[in-house]
């Protein structure tokens, strides 16, 4: 498999430009034979048991390193082991605890003694540099059998030494779960800071992981809700730039932001249709007292009014075979999650349980819709189908808000105020599906709105 | 606690007779001048003169407030934007921005629609109280910018508002 080459253009920033040309040289190559064999069999290990989460053992001898790569050597075992630690699934065990030094990664490991420190999956591993380049191989064992159930061998810039772990880690967390992984993947997510009553709120960007984090210079000190495109390396999102707030598009690669329509009303929440093409989102009514849904074709310019009611409709997603749109509106007296055909048409209110339901989110296998909901003075992140069966309520607390998906839906990242006046403010966390392993995502400042990118190419 | 940019005497003696006339409390009065940036002009002079922002704020009342998840004016409102409706007619060069502002404890999308039905419902009532409409421009902010902070029913009251900021027209002199 080669990464997907994007063609140069005169312009782009210097670095920008220097990330596409290693990203075009970012070669894999597969060991064809182990994989296919690794994707026959079952995962060995079941993970979750009754909605309960059993991590798995896993021992990550470190990885030999070749003259000079001492340093990164390091660095790709330790990202691979906080990526699996992470997600909840994997208990990396403590290197200090190996009894086997792995000295040579052609030769065979000595599997009894892997299974004595309780290690169920075994990754080995070498760095080195080959000319200007890195090199990074893997392979994983299953210790019990001793089968090979995964390996592959890498070769980048050696700037993208993190990006080739988490490649490294989707396929050890594929290979041990059965679930695609997640973690070559980025956030995109609204940078707070200032005083709580004079806040400026920035777009930002970063690793899954929280590493890499970097604002964006979109423009603008009021930015909300931004949304990634499932096709591009763009992001929509509501910013109070030049007045009245407004929807635009904004390409990460090319630095280039623009409207998305000039209405002469307020538009906002915005979000992308699955093929990329469109955006949906709401737009204020004349007399102002009303929002409701329109969709823009990006490459028509047409607009098309989806919901016709008097009442706030808002914060539309759609399923992800394009089918659908779920939303949230006031039309039946409270903020309640409503879900009606793409072209709309008749809309089937699906939450039904005590409080306010908002911000439905269609999980990216089309198996849930994750939402907020505010009852009794608390703030609760949940999932239900999407015929609103089966709501799960995964945290709850002061205030919890925004949920959005990893490209595998099994994470739930979202944003989580806990009060404390002038100086207080949000920050970002994940959680399973399950509603287990809750984890602070870290941020340079505070941070809300993130919105999960598809898997990266 | 009160936080004045300039820091000056001077803007203390406008906001103790803001206090003193009772037309808002003492954290609404905090708040308007952060947000509406009293200038120097008018800091300068501990009296209002008539048809100046500081008049406005000191002795109209620059806002109004909402019930939870409602956009409907109270009684305390409509008496506030009575009296706002008049001193327009009375300076028929001053046009204004309607603030919608909505509480924290709400989301975020939601928030921004809502406070745009609460700028709407003010605009509205000041349309039908005789004031142009072509003088009267509204702004939804949602949940994002807050004018009292303490995590409580006392704050979150005064957030749920709407305010009528002075955008031009105004009498310097």
């Amino acid at each position: 498999m080669v990464m997907a080459t994007t063609m140069d253009t005169p312009g782009r920033a210097p670095l920008l430009r220097y990330a596409m040309q290693a990203l075009a040289a970012l070669l894999f190559m597969v060991m064809a034979s182990t994989l296919a064999s690794a994707q026959e069999d079952e995962p060995n290990v079941a993970v979750v048991r009754g909605g309960k989460v059993e991590p798995i053992n896993i021992a990550i001898s470190p990885f030999l390193a070749g003259a000079g790569a001492e340093d990164v050597a390091a660095t790709v075992a330790g990202v691979v082991a906080n990526d699996l630690a992470r997600s909840g699934y994997f208990n990396p065990l403590s290197p200090e605890s190996f009894i086997e030094r792995i000295s040579d990664f052609e030769q065979q490991p000595n599997f009894m003694s892997w299974r004595q420190v309780q290690a169920r999956g075994l990754v080995t591993g070498q760095v080195y540099m080959d000319g200007g380049k890195l090199r990074v191989a893997f392979k994983l064992f299953d210790v019990n059998t001793g089968n090979l159930l995964a390996g592959q061998s890498f070769s980048a810039s050696p700037k993208l030494a993190r990006r080739l772990a988490h490649r490294m880690a989707d396929q050890i967390y594929k290979a041990l779960t059965g679930f695609d992984g997640y973690f070559d993947t980025r956030i995109v997510y609204v940078d707070e800071s200032g005083p709580k009553s004079q806040r400026v709120k920035k777009l930002a960007i970063m690793d899954q992981d929280g590493f890499n984090p970097r604002t964006l210079p979109v423009g603008g000190d009021l930015l909300l809700t931004p949304r990634f495109s499932p096709t591009a390396n763009e992001v929509t999102f509501l910013s109070f730039g030049s007045g009245v707030p407004r929807v635009f598009i904004y390409n990460i690669d090319t630095n280039q932001r623009e409207i998305v329509g000039d209405f002469p009303n307020m538009s906002f929440a915005p979000r992308y249709s699955p093929d990329g093409n469109r955006v949906i989102m709401s737009l204020q009514s004349d007399d102002g007292a009303y929002s409701n849904l329109f969709e823009m074709n990006l490459q028509t310019r047409q607009l098309r009014q989806l919901t016709k009611v008097a009442a706030i409709n808002t914060a539309p997603s759609y399923s992800p075979d394009g089918a659908n749109i779920a939303f949230e509106s006031d039309r039946g007296g409270s903020q309640q999650i409503y879900v009606m055909p793409a072209g709309g048409g008749e809309a089937q209110r699906i939450s039904f349980g005590k409080g306010r339901y908002s911000t439905p989110v269609w999980s990216p296998d089309g198996q849930w819709i994750a939402f907020t909901k505010n009852a009794g003075g608390k703030f609760a992140i949940g999932v239900m189908r999407p015929n609103g069966q089966g709501e799960r309520i995964l945290t709850e607390g002061y205030h919890n808000e925004g949920p959005t998906w990893s490209p595998n839906s099994r994470v739930i990242m979202f944003f989580r105020e806990s009060g404390g006046g002038e100086g207080g403010g949000p920050q970002l966390y994940s959680v399973d599906v399950t509603g287990y392993n809750e984890q602070k995502v870290p941020t340079p400042e505070f941070a809300s709105d993130p919105a999960w990118s598809p898997r990266l190419n | 606690m009160m936080k004045l940019h300039s820091g000056t005497f001077k803007i203390v003696a406008v906001l103790s007779l803001a206090l003193a006339l009772g037309a808002c409390s003492k954290k609404n009065s905090t708040a308007g001048l952060n947000s509406n940036g009293l200038n120097g002009d008018l800091a300068g002079s501990a009296a209002q003169v008539p048809g100046s922002e500081a008049d406005f704020q000191a002795n109209i009342g620059d806002r109004v407030f909402f019930n939870e998840d409602q956009s409907s004016l109270t009684a305390e409102g409509k008496q506030t934007l009575m009296k706002q409706a008049s001193w327009l007619a009375q300076y028929p060069n001053i046009v204004v921005q309607i603030e919608g502002h909505a509480d924290e404890r709400g989301t975020r999308e939601y928030n921004i629609s809502l406070s745009a039905r609460r700028a709407t419902a003010v605009r509205t009532f000041l349309i039908q109280q005789g004031i142009s409409a072509a003088r009267i421009a509204t702004i939804a902010y949602g949940k994002e910018r807050p004018a009292s902070l303490c995590d409580a029913e006392e704050c979150w009251s005064q957030n749920r508002r709407a305010v009528t900021v002075i955008t031009g027209g105004v009498k310097t002199s």
